[in-house]
């Protein structure tokens, strides 16, 4: 899933600061599994906001909703009552940053994002993610058991580690784990350790952002 | 002759060879580079120009390398994947060939996270072993990476670094081969401090017949004082600095640690000698030029043998 975690407040409140009446919107895709911007954040972060704003004696009013996804425009739609009619100045979205680009193109008041979007991850542990895939459009992780080396390494290295590999933690950090000490131990329990000592040749990067902004197209499905 | 470089040469003709080090300034002053290389001259057969080490800006190797061919010396150009597409390397390898660099030595480079700059942008389009594909097909093909001929081939010597205490150390001898397959000629090695695992490293590398089909130049780095001795052995990763050294230079007052530093170095070289397979030495004294001919000297590596 997409990864991401909430702005410090004090940048939320900056952004903010000119209005009386915004919307905070929140998703219940990845964001929510994260713990980031779904139901109960978009209601955190409305109290947070309604009390610091009473504080300095400016109140804020705030609608509260969260859409099914913020990256449809189906969903997206599904704010325009609120939006269109309430008096709303200003989206406030808590989705990953395709929510906000989705509600500033369909709605023509200022939007902020509430979150920075991280990575695309997985969780490590209750309260932990950690980043798996760089989205490069052309998996390769079963050349190295499974274990992505252009995200999980540091250097993006496909041919071993580096020399800075040392007791299984990367040289960046010993809170990283080296991806490479990771693909070894899986090639070695899996019997293949021989497929490691191939030269694997340069990647091409055009699938990857490296391509320009990338598009998918299934025919099959458009209707 | 690959290259015809002045290290080949040497390597060629089965001579112990001695490369040094040279880091760039952190500023645009010449003098630096001059006043460092005339501690070299005579005492080394090549000298590798770092390539923004521990990712910290500093004048580029291709330039530091031209001056030192214009003050008659040998140099060996660092060149790292951290900062440079495949677009900026192969440009850089035509460029470094046309101002006579003959070495290069292919690296991945040090993360950006350690350097003066943090919030950099890294690059890593292609990896060391890669990079060292592009230089061969360089030089042995007249091609670049896609295929299209060059005007004029790029002749390197091309090196590569390598780690016998990195880990999984099991990979380390296989990734010796990799580069090796990959078109390496010679490699240079990590500092070596602890020669019981580099002995270990070097007799499965030997057994592998690997010896035989790279030159392989060990490391060295004498230790100035205990204070580095610590930072080597504790900060730096994939380095393997045994408590024997930490002692040894414990039991020596603060002044003479120096000496005793570069008799430990004197050891080093003598010992790393009889080990089958090694072809010299890399001797990366840092920020310590002026002291390179002492330990080259003791080492009995001089004068150094003349080739042409
Ligand atoms: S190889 Fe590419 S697509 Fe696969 S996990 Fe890694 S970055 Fe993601
Ligand atoms: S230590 Fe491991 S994960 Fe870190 S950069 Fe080197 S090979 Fe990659």
């Amino acid at each position: 899933m997409v990864v991401a975690e909430r702005k410090p407040i004090q940048e939320i409140m900056a952004m903010v600061a000119e209005y009386n009446k915004i919307l905070l919107v929140g998703c219940k895709g990845c964001v929510t599994v994260c713990c980031a911007g779904g139901t109960k954040e978009v209601g955190i972060l409305a109290s947070a906001l309604r009390i610091a704003r009473k504080k300095e004696g400016k109140p804020l009013e705030i609608v509260e909703r969260t859409l099914e996804r913020q990256c449809d425009p189906e969903y997206i739609e599904q704010a325009s009552d609120v939006i269109e009619k309430d008096g709303v100045e200003a989206i406030l979205s808590m989705a990953c940053s395709v929510g906000p680009q989705y509600m500033a193109k369909r709605y023509n008041i200022p939007v902020y994002p509430a979150l920075n979007t991280t990575f695309i991850g997985g969780a490590l542990e209750h309260g932990v993610w950690a980043e798996f895939c760089q989205a490069c459009g052309n998996c390769i992780i079963h050349y190295f058991g499974g274990i992505c080396p252009v995200s999980r390494c540091s250097k993006s290295l496909f041919n071993g580690p580096c020399g800075g590999s040392a007791k299984g933690k990367c040289e960046i950090s010993p809170e990283v784990d080296c991806a490479w000490q990771l693909i070894y131990d899986r090639m070695k329990d899996l019997g293949k350790l021989d497929e490691l000592a191939k030269v694997f040749p340069v990647k091409d990067w055009s699938t990857s952002r490296d391509g320009g902004p990338r598009k998918v197209v299934r025919e099959d499905m458009k209707l | 002759m690959k290259s015809g470089s002045r290290l080949e040469k040497i390597l060629a003709a089965g001579h112990f060879a001695v490369t040094g080090e040279l880091g760039p300034p952190r500023g645009a002053d010449v003098e630096v580079i001059k006043k460092k290389a005339e501690h070299l001259r005579g005492v080394v057969d090549s000298i590798n120009v770092t390539d923004n080490q521990t990712s910290v800006v500093r004048m580029c190797s291709m330039a530091v390398c031209k001056i030192l061919i214009d003050l008659g010396l040998e140099p060996n150009l660092q060149m790292t994947c951290r900062d440079r597409n495949r677009i900026a390397i192969q440009s850089d390898l035509l460029g470094s060939y046309a101002l006579g660099i003959r070495n290069v030595l292919c690296l991945s480079g040090d993360h950006n996270k350690f350097g003066d700059h943090p919030q950099a942008k890294n690059v890593f389009d292609v990896d060391s072993m890669q990079l060292i594909q592009i230089v061969k097909k360089m030089r042995d093909e007249g091609k670049l990476l896609n295929g299209q001929e060059c005007e004029g081939k790029a002749s390197f010597f091309i090196g590569a670094a390598v780690n016998p205490f990195g880990d999984p150390f099991d990979f380390r001898p296989i990734r010796l081969a990799k580069k090796i397959a990959a078109g390496v000629d010679f490699v240079q090695t990590q500092c070596i401090y602890n020669m019981e695992k580099f002995r270990e490293y070097m007799k499965r590398v030997v057994d592998m017949g690997l010896a035989e089909k790279c030159y392989i130049l060990a490391g060295i780095t004498p230790l100035k004082s205990l204070g580095m001795a610590r930072y080597m052995a504790k900060s730096v990763p994939g380095l393997d600095v045994p408590d024997y050294y930490l002692k040894r230079l414990q039991g020596v007052p603060k002044d003479k640690q120096a000496e005793e530093g570069i008799k430990m170095a004197v050891e080093q070289v003598q010992e790393i000698r009889e080990i089958p397979g090694v072809a010299g030495i890399h001797l990366m004294a840092i920020e310590w030029e002026h002291r390179a001919k002492e330990i080259i000297e003791a080492a009995g590596l001089l004068p150094r043998p003349e080739v042409n």
